[in-house]
């Protein structure tokens, strides 16, 4: 046993040495294998970590669009969560390994094609994520005031393209979103919370101002199915109610009575939520300044033009559902009853996905795009392509375009873990095409772009930090690519 | 989803993982080299989990059984978290949240002659171990887990982190 444990926590130290040599020709485990990862977000590290945890010689070539890195860790993550971003440790030390480099600013497919990542390295993965929310294309969505979700936490995170949403808050007092994952019950809350509680937190300055006027007041969470469907995690949902100054409105009880019957019946999760719903549903408490409910069971029909500002939403109608169980397959459906309802809304924000978009130059190297689900077709992350659509080695995906849109980042770091294990897998089966590349070195004057390497991301990063430590925060990102290329010169 | 973590909530009692007597010498508690060895980065060891050096006479003995059925027995300090342990002693255990209770990466399986001993898990744990892969009626989350005297003996079995099949998936489906 001695002996076997030593063994094992030795063999990272003899990996780096000539100890593999007659067994690798090249010396070190994989280092004759280039990867190239599409995306710098958890997928992509973690995707990257893995695959350089277990074949320590390879080379990772890491391409991200903007000059900054963390992709969903940086731009998704509530300011008011910073505990969440601590993955981001593991990606720095993963960028601080010999073997991997940071391609920040090229847009693979624009400042690069596809074509050329192909010729240049052994291995591509793509894990770029899903960048467009889905629309809800019903009538009045383009009315002022409707917004998506997506674009609220990009303007709030400091998102390139999103820092003048200018949300219409300063006149509004009700606010209505359509959709109950933990992206609405981020931005129900971001709404909520005194805005004091996020001054000290890494949340945009414009978006601080324009919150400090903000006069929303109460808040509903809107989703078409009913409570056991949410599709929130009970972390989220228990912030909501400990929220300061605001009150739980009291769920309907005919959305929760039948749950209560049989609690030990429901999975672990589902009876939690009850639990919580009804440990913080205080009816006779004081009425406190503002206030949230969720809504069960209603689908948007139509957005309506204010009576003051007919450009302007001032209404949502929503039909009534009735849920219905296939009882094959366990999944529940909400199908419409044809009554109607009609909530106040001076905002509304949709937030009901997002989807992945094909880069150009997919049907060039013969990978197949899902449009419907907004995926790239794989299996296990082994993308598929081909009249028969089967897995072509040296393809991956790993994150939300290999899954949809869905999963915190625990999760996805497991199923990047996936991916990349598969990706050695092929390695192992030899099914890799293992002909010598160059890597960054073949397309380096290929790419359009300025190329943004990990040491300019840290001159980045201290400039983000020091105007951050000015107001007392973090960090105070900066809200285009022009800002952050200007401070490298 | 919920059939498989439905599936997996067997009583650990019968799990082969925590049957076996562990007859092997302790190896002790990690030196500064073993530390170093875990990080693929040569340049930066990862110095994860400011774990202390137990006081001769105080070790508090933990056997770690990783996913593959490999018992690692450690002798570790008390107040040191399992996280911490873990990485010190170059398991496979992440952390994704840096130990603040905020992902559930750091889920391990405790002896179920132990789990009443330690103290029950907070809201903020549970919100996270309703998100853990695999669930089991005695998961916890390492880095909530703070040794005491009293775990003198315990075992900690390590879940698989993905989600691979293996051969013995195909049984249980």
């Amino acid at each position: 046993m001695t002996a076997e444990l030593g063994r094992r926590i030795v063999q990272p130290i003899l990996s780096s040495t000539r100890c593999f040599k007659r067994v690798y020709s090249d010396g070190i485990k994989g280092s004759n294998l280039k990867i190239a990862v599409v995306g710098s977000g958890p997928a992509g590290f973690y995707t990257a970590y893995r695959a350089m945890t277990l074949l320590p010689g390879c080379k990772v070539d890491l391409y991200e669009s903007f000059p900054i890195p963390f992709g969903l860790a940086r731009f998704g993550v509530a300011p008011d969560h910073p505990e969440v971003k601590n993955c981001q440790e593991k990606f720095e030390e993963v960028a601080r390994s010999p073997n991997f480099r940071f391609v920040g600013n090229v847009k693979v497919g624009e400042d690069v094609s596809l074509n050329a990542l192909t010729e240049n390295y052994n291995s591509l993965v793509f894990a770029y994520g899903a960048s467009i929310d889905r629309e809800l294309g019903i009538p009045g969505e383009n009315l002022d005031g409707v917004y998506s979700a997506k674009d609220f936490v990009g303007w709030y995170n400091g998102f390139p393209q999103c820092f003048n949403l200018n949300p219409l808050l300063s006149d509004s007092e009700n606010a209505v979103i359509i959709g109950q994952g933990n992206v609405a019950l981020d931005v129900a809350r971001i709404l909520l919370t005194p805005v004091d509680d996020l001054r000290k937190t890494d949340i945009s300055e414009h978006a601080l101002e324009q919150l400090s006027r903000s006069r929303v007041k109460n808040v509903k969470i809107v989703g078409r199915r009913g409570l056991l469907q949410s599709a929130f995690t009970n972390k989220e949902v228990r912030e909501l109610f400990s929220l300061k100054n605001c009150s739980f409105v009291p769920l309907e009880d005919k959305y929760i009575r039948d749950y209560r019957k049989d609690l030990s019946s429901l999975k672990r999760q589902s009876k939690r939520l009850v639990d919580l719903i009804d440990k913080y549903t205080k009816p006779d408490s004081m009425p406190l300044p503002k206030k949230w409910s969720l809504e069960y069971l209603k689908s948007p029909l139509e957005f309506l033009p204010s009576n003051k500002n007919s450009s302007r939403v001032g209404s949502t109608i929503f039909e009534e559902n009735i849920l219905t169980e296939d009882k094959i397959t366990g999944s529940f459906r909400a199908l419409g009853s044809g009554s109607t309802v009609t909530m106040d809304s001076d905002i509304a924000l949709r937030s009901i996905g997002y989807k992945s978009t094909p880069l150009t130059g997919f049907s060039d190297i013969g990978v197949q795009f899902n449009d419907k689900r907004g995926i790239l077709v794989n299996e296990a992350g082994r993308v598929c392509g081909g009249s028969e659509l089967k897995p072509i080695p040296g393809f991956y995906t790993a994150g939300w375009l290999k899954n949809g849109p869905t999963g915190v980042i625990a999760f996805t770091m497991g199923d990047s873990f996936d991916t990349a294990e598969n990706l050695v897998q092929d390695y192992n089966l030899g099914i890799l095409d293992l002909s010598p590349k160059l890597g960054f070195d073949g397309i380096k004057n290929a790419i359009k772009s300025r190329v943004v390497s990990w040491e300019d991301w840290e001159k980045i990063d201290k400039f983000e930090k020091a105007n951050g430590a000015k107001l007392g925060k973090p960090r105070e990102k900066f809200i285009s690519t022009e800002q952050m290329l200007n401070v490298l010169g | 989803m919920s059939a498989r973590i439905l599936s997996c909530s067997i009583s650990l009692a019968s799990r082969p993982v925590f049957s076996s007597v562990i007859k092997s010498k302790l190896v002790s508690f990690s030196s500064s080299a073993l530390i170093k060895a875990r990080s693929f980065v040569s340049s930066t060891p990862a110095l994860h989990g400011h774990v202390h050096k137990p006081k001769p006479g105080e070790e508090i003995n933990v056997t770690f059984i990783t996913k593959d059925g490999e018992q690692i027995p450690v002798q570790v300090a008390e107040g040191d978290n399992l996280l911490d342990i873990a990485q010190a002693n170059n398991l496979d255990m992440e952390g994704a949240c840096g130990g603040s209770c905020a992902c559930s990466t750091c889920h391990v399986i405790v002896d179920p002659d132990f789990y009443e001993k330690l103290e029950e898990p907070d809201d903020d744990e549970n919100d996270m171990l309703d998100l853990a892969f695999g669930l089991t009626e005695t998961s916890r989350l390492g880095c909530q887990i703070i040794m005491k005297k009293e775990y003198d003996g315990i075992r900690i079995a390590l879940p698989a982190m993905t989600r691979n099949l293996q051969v013995s998936d195909f049984d249980r489906r």
